[in-house]
C-alpha cells in the first residue's frame, strides 16, 4: 500500500481547506446562510416555524423539522444531474433532518413546521456537512431558541493516514478512502451526525473522531463570527 | 387586499411614480452578473442580482443522439426550478406550471433568435450531438423573473467553455475543459412589461405583479427584431398598447444589454 506522506493539495493532515461563512444571504427566507469550504458552496434557507398542512400530520407536543437537501443540476463533477429527489439527496436530508433536530427545542412550537432548504451550487466532496453548517447558521440567523450549536466535517482515511476534510482527489484515492462524514455540537462536543464508509481499524476511528472535533470548533469559530457580523451591521 | 394594494399602486402609477420611487420605465439597481459562481462543476455558470432578485443559472453540456426530424442538430434544454428556498410562496416538488411557462419563454428567446447555430452543436449526423442544458434556479424571488432568468441564461452560456470529447470512444472528459466558446450569434433580451390600470411598467416587484392586469414579455434579437413574446394575465391589451410595449423592449434593450460581458 502507498502510503500518503503529502496531501494533494499540499494541506496538513489536520487541515481544513479555506472556509467562508456569510449569513442573511436570502432575503425573503425567515434565516439563511452560505458557507463554502474548498469549491464546495452550500447555502440554506429556513422557512418557519409555521402551520403544518394537511393538518393530520401535525404533532400537538411538538413541532417538526423539515430538511430538503439538493444538488442543483450542474453543480456535480461529470453529466447534468437529473433534477428532483432521488435515493442520495433523500437519505442525505434524512440524516441532516436528524442531525440539526438534537439541538432545537421543538417542544416549543406544537403544530408546527420549521422547513430548512440547502442547496449547492457547486461541489467538490463534503457536500452535507457543507449543507448542515450552513443549515444551523440559517436556523440561528431565524431566531430559533438551539441548545447548542453544530458543525459538521468530513473525516477520513487515505492511504493510511488519519485526515481532515477530504476534498474530491482524496475521496477517490485508488487504493480506496475512508469517509465519515461527523457533525458535533459546540458546547459538549456530542455527535449528532456519523456515517462512514471504507473499511477502518477502531484505534484510527477514535483518532478521527478526535480529529473532527478540532475541524469543528475551528468551523464553529466562524459561524459564530458570521452570525455576530450579521446582527452587529442589524445594530442588535 | 389585494384590491387595496392595486388601487393604492394605480393611484401611484398615475402619478407617475412608484413605490420604490423608479420612473414607470426603470429597472431596480443595482443589476449585477457575476459569472463562474459555480465554475468548478458547472461549464459555464453565473448570478443574477436584479434589485432584490437572485438567480443563478448553469450550463452543462451532454452528448446524445440527434432528433429524428433534424439528424444534423444539437439542441438546448432549459429548465428552471422555483425552489421553495427563494419564497415561502413556492412549494417542494417537480416543476409548476409557472416554472414550466418560465423555462419555455427563456428557452424561445434563445432559440427562435439563433443565437446558437444548432448545425454546429453536430458531431455526427443521425448519431451524436452536443445538448447544452441550461438550469435555472431562483435564490431570492423578488419580481420579474422573467428578465432576471433570461440575463441569467445569457450569461451562463457566455461563460460556457465545451469539455473535451473524445470521438472514438463516446466519452466526454468534463474533468478537462477546452477553451472553445459557444458562439453566440445573437444576444436575445427580454423585457417583461406589466400593465396596471392604465398604465405600462417595467421590472415589477412582487407587490406590482400582484396587482398586475396583464402582462407582456418582448424578447428582442436585435435592434429591430423581436424573436419571442409571451403574454400573461387575464385583462386583453389593446393593439396601441403592445406597440407601446414593443417600443419599450427596444429602448430598453441596450441598457440591458451592457450588464452581459461583450
Amino acid at each position: 500500500m502507498i502510503t500518503y506522506t503529502k496531501r494533494f493539495d499540499s494541506r496538513k493532515f489536520d487541515e481544513t481547506r479555506p472556509m467562508e461563512a456569510k449569513v442573511g444571504v436570502i432575503k425573503r427566507a425567515d434565516g439563511s446562510a452560505m458557507f463554502k469550504i474548498g469549491k464546495t458552496v452550500a447555502i440554506a434557507a429556513v422557512y418557519g416555524p409555521k402551520a403544518l398542512h394537511p393538518t393530520y400530520m401535525r404533532n400537538p407536543e411538538k413541532g417538526i423539522l423539515r430538511c430538503n437537501y439538493n444538488m442543483m443540476a450542474f453543480s456535480g463533477t461529470g453529466e447534468r444531474i437529473r433534477p428532483g429527489p432521488g435515493r442520495r439527496s433523500r437519505e442525505i436530508s434524512l440524516v441532516t433532518e436528524k442531525a440539526l433536530a438534537s439541538v432545537l427545542d421543538l417542544s416549543e412550537f406544537p403544530n408546527t413546521v420549521i422547513d430548512v432548504f440547502i442547496e449547492l451550487i457547486q461541489t467538490d466532496s463534503g457536500t452535507r456537512c457543507a449543507g448542515i453548517t450552513a443549515a444551523i447558521m440559517a436556523l440561528a440567523d431565524a431566531g430559533l431558541i438551539m441548545k447548542d450549536m453544530i458543525a459538521s466535517v468530513s473525516v477520513g482515511v487515505v492511504g493510511g493516514k488519519v485526515l481532515a476534510d477530504l476534498n474530491k482527489e482524496e475521496e477517490d484515492f485508488e487504493n480506496g478512502a475512508v469517509d465519515i462524514p461527523i457533525a458535533i455540537t459546540h458546547k459538549d462536543n456530542k455527535i449528532t451526525l456519523l456515517q462512514l464508509d471504507g473499511l477502518i481499524k477502531k484505534e484510527q476511528l477514535y483518532e478521527a473522531l478526535e480529529l473532527a472535533k478540532g475541524s469543528c470548533a475551528k468551523i464553529h469559530e466562524l459561524q459564530r463570527k458570521a452570525l455576530m457580523e450579521k446582527f452587529t451591521q442589524n445594530g442588535i | 387586499m389585494v384590491s387595496e394594494l392595486k388601487s393604492y399602486i394605480e393611484s401611484l402609477l398615475s402619478k407617475g411614480v412608484r413605490a420604490d420611487l423608479r420612473k414607470l420605465d426603470e429597472y431596480r439597481k443595482p443589476i449585477n452578473v457575476e459569472y463562474g459562481i459555480s465554475a468548478k462543476s458547472a461549464e459555464g455558470s453565473a448570478k443574477i442580482t436584479m434589485g432584490d432578485t437572485v438567480i443563478v443559472a448553469g450550463v452543462k453540456f451532454g452528448v446524445d443522439k440527434p432528433y429524428p426530424d433534424n439528424p444534423d442538430e444539437g439542441s438546448i434544454v432549459v429548465n428552471v426550478e422555483l425552489l421553495p428556498l427563494s419564497s415561502p410562496d413556492f412549494e417542494s416538488g417537480p416543476p409548476d406550471v409557472d416554472a414550466i411557462e418560465l423555462a419555455r419563454v427563456v428557452d424561445r428567446a434563445v432559440r427562435e433568435s439563433k443565437a446558437i447555430d444548432f448545425k454546429k452543436l453536430c458531431i455526427k449526423e443521425g448519431e451524436k450531438c452536443w445538448m447544452i442544458f441550461i438550469d435555472i434556479y431562483t435564490i431570492n424571488e423578488a419580481g420579474n423573473l422573467f428578465d432576471a432568468a433570461n440575463l441569467a441564461a445569457l450569461a451562463a452560456l457566455q461563460d460556457a467553455r465545451y469539455p473535451k470529447y473524445d470521438e472514438k470512444t463516446g466519452v466526454v472528459a468534463y474533468d478537462e475543459r477546452t477553451s472553445k466558446p459557444i458562439e453566440l450569434l445573437k444576444i436575445p433580451i427580454s423585457c417583461t412589461i406589466l400593465k396596471i390600470g392604465n398604465n405600462l411598467i417595467v421590472d415589477p416587484d412582487l407587490e406590482e405583479e400582484k396587482a398586475m392586469d396583464a402582462r407582456l414579455t418582448v424578447a428582442t434579437a436585435d435592434d429591430d427584431t423581436i424573436c419571442a413574446m409571451q403574454k400573461g394575465g387575464e385583462v386583453p391589451l389593446t393593439t396601441e398598447e403592445v406597440k407601446k410595449i414593443v417600443d419599450i423592449a427596444f429602448k430598453k434593450r441596450p441598457e440591458l444589454l451592457k450588464y452581459l460581458k461583450k
